[in-house]
């Protein structure tokens, strides 16, 4: 249950990628942060929260030849590292190609899809992942 | 007049020929392709469902025009394959476009016209004044029991509407529907692939259902097929759509521009609604739309459609349009099909 309380308060950013942007000093964070880094005590209650648009480039990537059980059918999968056109970095998985496709600076966006599913009875994960543009 | 304010469809990225199911079930494919006009399907991958195909279809409805989403006041879900029995796809959706918590919303179910049905239920509760906007969707990951001629067309895809009353692009002018206890098609809970009523299938069911609500909407409308630039049917294959629009009296060039099924498949709940948004892709101010959906068990909706100047101002290519859905796809053979749509029976460590 401690997995599913996670997913469901972590609904917002895993659907919709909202971050939180620093009133202070105008950074965004994702995953969001209550206090930024930078400013501490200076940006307390001044962390608002934006949606972030999902576009992004590849900046690195590497493909998963030994995937959890949530993945098999994917297998191999690629996981990259995605430099939102807002500023932050995030992981995330590169669906709907194959791996030759993908390249260091490519253009993606974000889509929503299903991350995990607990078994045959449990709940189902959705969350972002990315495709090429 | 209310109608439809935006419009956007999602379509899996996969497809499959009918020539890769037909080798591996002994059948002539040739024999297939011409009793069902059907030349290609489209496949979800491992991680699509009725949900990710919804909210990526509403999401493109909202590129075409960003309202705020807490703006939204009602999301209806039509589909026969929502992920969970119990637990709403409407709430999944409605997280995922971030809409307000005072949402009137539900997962409608009525064969291939719960869509269909959630847009007279918008356009209703718009007309009442409950609701400034809301979306209808219809969108389905449709499974055929591997070696039926099912297999052949049931595939995924979906479409939303943003339904609202001011700057529409597409005023619904009248919907009428018709009702009838008719034992065509049935899925029993619990159980994997549909049943048919072979004997149901056609005249009882599609045709007779199809023909009574376009009839009706065209009384209502005062309409005769001529006065239409666009008629779009539901379409279980390509054969049945083409053949009830021309015992309408309607011409190729009025039908051709909705009919995908040849192409995607039969996406069941998003069909009709699916071949209305590749219409609007196209359509111009002042174009007449007529657009009929059939659910089995059994039942038609009909819509009197007339687009309006608005639709000149919306950049249509804000969002994929279905030619861009068209265009960009990848093969998959049978294997990888089964695979994607878990029609094989696997190991412990396989999810
Ligand atoms: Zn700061």
């Amino acid at each position: 249950m401690g997995e599913l309380s996670r997913f469901w308060r972590e609904s917002d950013h895993r659907y919709r990628l909202v971050a939180h942007k620093c009133g202070n000093c105008d950074r965004v964070y994702f995953p969001p942060r209550d206090v930024c880094p930078t400013c501490h005590r200076e940006s307390v209650g001044k962390m608002e929260p934006i949606d972030l648009s999902g576009k992004g480039e590849v900046v690195s990537y590497t493909v998963v030849h030994e995937a959890p059980t949530p993945f098999t059918r994917q297998k191999p999968y690629i996981l990259a590292i995605i430099k939102l056109d807002e500023g932050p970095s995030l992981t995330g998985q590169i669906v709907d190609s194959d791996p030759e496709e993908v390249d260091m600076g490519k253009r993606v966006h974000s889509v929503f899809r299903k991350v995990a599913e607990d078994g045959k009875s449990g709940i189902i994960q959705y969350g972002y992942k990315f495709v090429l543009d | 007049m209310s109608g439809i304010v935006s419009y956007g469809s999602y379509i899996p990225k996969y497809r499959i020929r009918p020539e890769e199911i037909a080798r591996v079930w002994g059948e002539d494919a040739e024999k297939i392709k011409n009793g069902i006009y059907v030349i290609s399907k489209s496949v979800p991958s491992p991680d699509e469902d009725v949900a990710t195909i919804s909210v990526e279809a509403a999401r493109n409805a909202l590129k075409r025009r960003p309202i705020n989403p807490k703006h939204i006041g009602a999301i209806y879900i039509g589909s026969e394959s929502h992920p969970y029995a119990v637990k709403p796809t409407a709430t999944i959706v409605a997280s995922a476009l971030g809409a307000d918590f005072n949402l009137f919303s539900a997962d409608y179910e009525f064969a291939c016209k719960a869509g269909t049905a959630g847009m007279q239920n918008v356009k209703a509760m718009v007309d009442a004044g409950n609701i400034s906007y809301g979306i209808a969707i219809g969108s389905d990951t449709s499974q055929g029991a591997p070696g039926d001629v099912l297999e052949y067309t049931a595939s995924a895809g979906g479409t939303a509407f943003l339904i609202g009353g001011e700057d529409v692009i597409a005023e619904i002018n009248h919907t009428a529907s018709v009702t009838s206890d008719t034992p065509d098609f049935w899925r029993r809970e619990g159980q994997p692939y549909p049943t048919h009523g072979e004997r149901f299938t056609g005249e009882p069911a599609y045709f007779k259902h199809t023909r009574a609500a376009a009839a009706r909407i065209m009384e209502m409308a005062g309409t005769k097929p001529e006065d239409y630039d666009y008629a779009v049917f539901h379409q279980p294959n390509g054969k049945f759509p083409t053949r009830v629009a021309k015992i309408l009296g309607f011409r190729e060039e009025q039908y051709k521009d909705g009919l995908l099924t040849p192409v995607i498949g039969n996406t069941y709940s998003g069909a009709m609604m699916t071949g209305l948004s590749a219409i609007l892709d196209k359509a111009k101010s002042g174009d007449r739309i007529l657009a009929v959906s059939f659910g089995s068990g059994a039942g038609s909706d009909g819509f009197d459609i007339t687009v309006t100047d608005a639709i000149g101002k919306m950049d249509r290519h804000a969002a994929p349009t279905i030619q861009d859905m068209l265009d960009n796809v990848k093969w998959v053979d049978y294997s990888i099909y089964a695979k994607f749509k878990k029609k094989i029976v696997v190991g412990e460590n396989i999810a």
